[in-house]
């Protein structure tokens, strides 16, 4: 017999989102649970280093900030991809929920007054720090903002955050379940009333029966190979969303690639390398940036950076290395105590990974995969489209405040305002909601994943899941990268197609006993595949270049044609993903126009023929 | 370079109670800036997809593949081979559960521990969404950022003399949580309500000062100082209590 767990809230997923929208509904007096693939203080959230964006202004270079600025950087950043009523409720809580961080220990870095230095583009300035603002949050600069917006703790901004959310949530009762993964939802077509979870400790499974289900399990940024996420970003969430074949995901094919992942090891060193004053240079230890931008330089958006990064390398600049060409950071400028203090995580990446001491040496960096724009498509209150009950927030979501391009420190940001703001959805409706768990849907689904692990061990399969994996891997980083075409798309959805079909027949080399990892791989292993399908087909579809979605056969961004989210979905027993497309804001506060870095033509809205979109 | 590296590693599964635990070898040819995550991948998936290990950030900052090497408490995944013998041995860490080869469950520890030290700020203040933030020193924040940086690896507790001896103990993770707190002004307990939680042999009066735990710590925390500082501040506290009986 399965053990089975009633709960009211169920988080699948235990960083800072999940966390935080368990916190919400266990204040209300809920039930809540959240399930974790690890200890929830080693969620892929501890790992964000640079800082949260809240328009805070309260130094120097932050002063005039407020939401309105914060909102027309987010719009701008997410190339009008983004839905404008989200990021503004998004820009207006964040203050809110970075002063509530505060109430509950998080160490921001302050406000010191006086006078101070500090780099842009290898060279130095000063500014000076107000004495009424001493002791108030202070921020950093970051790629795509117009003031100084990111507040931080070192560059520990995410661990920081983590752990005292995690101390919040220990201190409101909520039971984390960790080393356990969610396998499959229970619905009945219209409901979400829970899900059959694996434990990675002895292998069982379980049911989990509950009034509201929230999806909050990150990114699928391991469907690439080279990717700064965590070995647990598999896309699980997202996976079994898929699999009700109703549920949809949005924008999947708006993949991120974060300018200074590590070479090799694809570490992420953070953006407040830039933002602090770092300077990327090539192969001929030169600053290339400002050619390309000359507003902006090292500090565009996170697209835009890496993009003319990967055109300088083409254009030959790049420095030959074992592991491919890269590029070079420099932040040795900014000195040994602001290294050993403010980047000191980038200080420990660099002596442990690569053996270079970034205060003498120069840091090998490559645009590498980051972070998923895409996901579980939610309305502005996180419900999920498709079943009522199912909820998503983080980045496992497509809440969708963030278009076709993330700007850094926004996603630390959306974690804990999302989790706000879905949670207070969630209680709404466990208020209104009165239990209903149907225990034949239950059994039967729980049936079929028994089903499915008893063909992997004893089944006549042959394939692994390892390579197959692997192969997936790399067919993503080869078609579906920094630059698109419609020769890559197409041939690397041909090759999913393939591997999507091998996966199939699956059979594992091990006995998938208690806690086996090529168990664990072999069940995600089809979800991974299809969510590379969807991220593939929709990029193949879209015909232009928005954001992060760069087609060299299409380099224009298509207002007139693509101002639309792409909906995924993918109906039982199909080998393919179904896509769908809906505008993508109702309400346009900004409308359509040039972001002032990225260069690149827009097709307008209103015309036949190109023409400068007006305001 | 192009080492042959052998790997000994402990197998155990608790699922499997019948067979015993055992040391198993395996043989790898070493590359270049090989780490233990590399190498442990590449034996998981070229020759025993049964081994149990963990990682998650692989990059030093999430605590999960802390495991004894070569007798030495440590995270695997910035462990490098070049600066390791050709023979590495591998065992889970002691003090922990084991949940099989070289997988413990510390997440169950850390759980329990942060739930018993009152792992968070303990104030009587309201949060007042209007409201600007409390204003804090920028030193003050640094730190407790110093103090924060602990990652619940559990290397300190797989080094200390006493946890070996009192499974109870909070060690130095949980001293030093608590002198994260006793450091925080939004924190508004006495040294009287912190006596109540570690003044006794399982916590800060447990600690026979081997200082293994600072010597192991991935992070480089000041666990010594750390220790030393309540150990006063405590101490104090104990006579205090002692004479007003």
């Amino acid at each position: 017999m399965q053990e089975v767990i009633t709960t009211d809230m169920l988080c699948i997923g235990a960083g800072l989102a999940g966390e935080r929208v368990a916190i919400e509904t266990a204040k209300a007096g809920f039930n809540t649970i959240c399930l974790s693939l690890v200890p929830a203080r080693r969620s892929h959230s501890a790992a964000a280093q640079g800082g949260m964006q809240a328009a805070l202004g309260n130094c120097a270079m932050g002063e005039g900030d407020n939401p309105d600025v914060h909102f027309a950087d987010t719009v701008k950043g997410s190339d009008w991809g983004c839905d404008q009523e989200v990021a503004r409720l998004f820009c207006e809580t964040a203050p809110i929920a970075i002063r509530q961080l505060a109430h509950w220990g998080v160490p921001w870095n302050r406000v010191e007054p006086g006078e101070d230095g500090y780099f842009q583009g290898g060279k130095k300035y000063s500014k000076t720090e107000k004495s009424e603002n001493a002791g108030l949050i202070t921020a950093r600069n970051f790629g795509g903002t117009a003031k100084w917006r990111t507040c931080y703790t070192s560059d520990g901004t995410g661990h920081t955050m983590l752990f005292t959310m995690d101390n919040k949530a220990t201190q409101a009762g909520i039971d984390i379940h960790d080393r356990c993964e969610a396998v499959a939802l229970l619905h009945d077509g219209t409901r979400c009333f829970g899900a059959v979870a694996r434990c990675m400790r002895t292998g069982r499974l379980r049911i989990y029966y509950a009034k509201a289900v929230l999806i909050a399990s990150g990114g699928f940024g391991r469907i690439y190979r080279e990717s700064t996420n965590a070995v647990i970003c598999t896309g699980g969430g997202q996976a079994i969303c898929l699999d009700t074949g109703i549920v949809q995901l949005g924008n999947m094919e708006a993949i991120q690639f974060h300018p200074t992942g590590v070479v090799p090891g694809n570490i992420l060193v953070t953006e407040g390398c830039r933002g602090d004053g770092g300077v990327l240079l090539d192969v001929d230890k030169k600053r290339f940036m400002h050619i390309y931008e000359p507003a902006k330089a090292e500090l565009a958006s996170r697209d835009v950076v890496s993009r003319r990064m990967t055109e300088h390398i083409r254009a030959g600049k790049g420095v030959p290395s074992p592991y491919g060409e890269h590029l070079w950071l420099d932040i040795g400028h900014l000195g040994a105590k602001h290294i050993n203090t403010r980047l000191r995580e980038v200080e420990e990446i660099c002596t442990n990974f690569l053996g270079v001491d970034p205060i003498t040496q120069l840091i090998p960096v490559r645009p590498t995969q980051h972070y998923s724009m895409g996901g579980v498509r939610t309305d502005k209150h996180g419900k999920a489209y498709g079943l009522k009950g199912l909820f998503a927030a983080g980045e496992a979501a497509c809440w969708d405040m963030h278009g076709f391009n993330r700007l850094g420190g926004n996603s630390l940001a959306e974690t804990v305002v999302a989790g706000m703001i879905v949670g207070q959805s969630c209680v709404r409706f466990l208020k209104g909601e009165s239990a209903c768990f149907d225990t034949g849907i239950a059994n039967e689904q729980c049936r079929n994943v028994q089903q499915r692990i008893h063909t992997l061990v004893a089944g006549n399969g042959r394939e692994k899941a390892f390579s197959l994996r692997n192969e997936m891997q790399d067919v993503m980083m080869e078609g579906v990268g920094i630059f698109r075409n419609e020769l890559g798309l197409s041939n690397a959805y041909t090759r999913l197609e393939e591997l999507h079909a091998r996966a199939a027949s699956l059979k594992l080399a091990s006995n998938g006993c208690g806690a086996n990892a090529e168990l664990s791989l072999a069940l995600q292993l089809r979800g991974l595949i299809r969510l590379a399908l969807c991220v593939t087909k929709g990029a193949l579809e879209r015909t232009e270049s928005r954001g992060s979605h760069a087609r060299e056969d299409y380099p224009e961004r298509n207002d007139r044609d693509w101002l639309v989210r792409t909906l995924s979905r993918w109906d039982v027993d199909n080998d393919h993903p179904c896509l769908d497309y809906e505008p993508a804001s109702r309400v346009w506060e900004i409308p359509p126009g040039d972001r002032g870095y990225g260069g690149g033509t827009v097709i307008s809205t209103d015309s036949t023929n190109k023409k400068e979109a007006s305001e | 370079m192009n080492r042959n590296l052998y790997f000994n590693i402990l197998r155990y599964d608790p699922e499997q109670p019948d067979i015993e635990p055992y040391m198993q070898s395996y043989l790898l040819k070493e590359t270049e800036r090989m780490t233990l995550f590399i190498a442990l991948n590449r034996l998981r998936e070229e020759q025993d997809a049964s081994l149990k290990f963990d990682f998650c950030c692989r990059a030093g900052i999430c605590g999960a593949c802390a495991m004894v090497i070569n007798g030495r408490p440590g995270l695997a995944c910035h462990t490098q081979t070049k600066d390791l013998p050709a023979i590495i041995n591998l065992l889970p860490l002691p003090f922990f559960k084991l949940i099989g080869d070289l997988s413990v469950d510390t997440g169950i520890w850390f759980r329990e521990m942060n739930r018993q030290v009152e792992s968070w700020i303990h104030t009587k203040e309201v949060f007042d969404p209007q409201a600007s933030e409390q204003r804090m020193d920028n030193s003050t924040a640094e730190q407790i950022y110093e103090l924060e940086r602990c990652i619940e690896c559990g290397c300190c507790l797989a080094a200390c003399g006493t946890a070996r001896m009192r499974e109870d103990f909070l060690g130095a993770a949980g001293l030093n949580r608590i002198g994260r707190f006793l450091l925080d002004p939004r924190d508004q307990r006495n040294e009287q309500d912190f006596f109540q939680l570690i003044g006794s042999d399982r916590g800060i009066f447990g600690c026979m000062g081997l200082l293994a735990c600072e010597d192991v710590c991935p992070k480089h925390l000041p666990l010594q100082d750390q220790l030393g500082f309540i150990r006063r501040k405590m101490g104090l506290r104990a006579l205090h209590n002692l004479f007003k009986r």
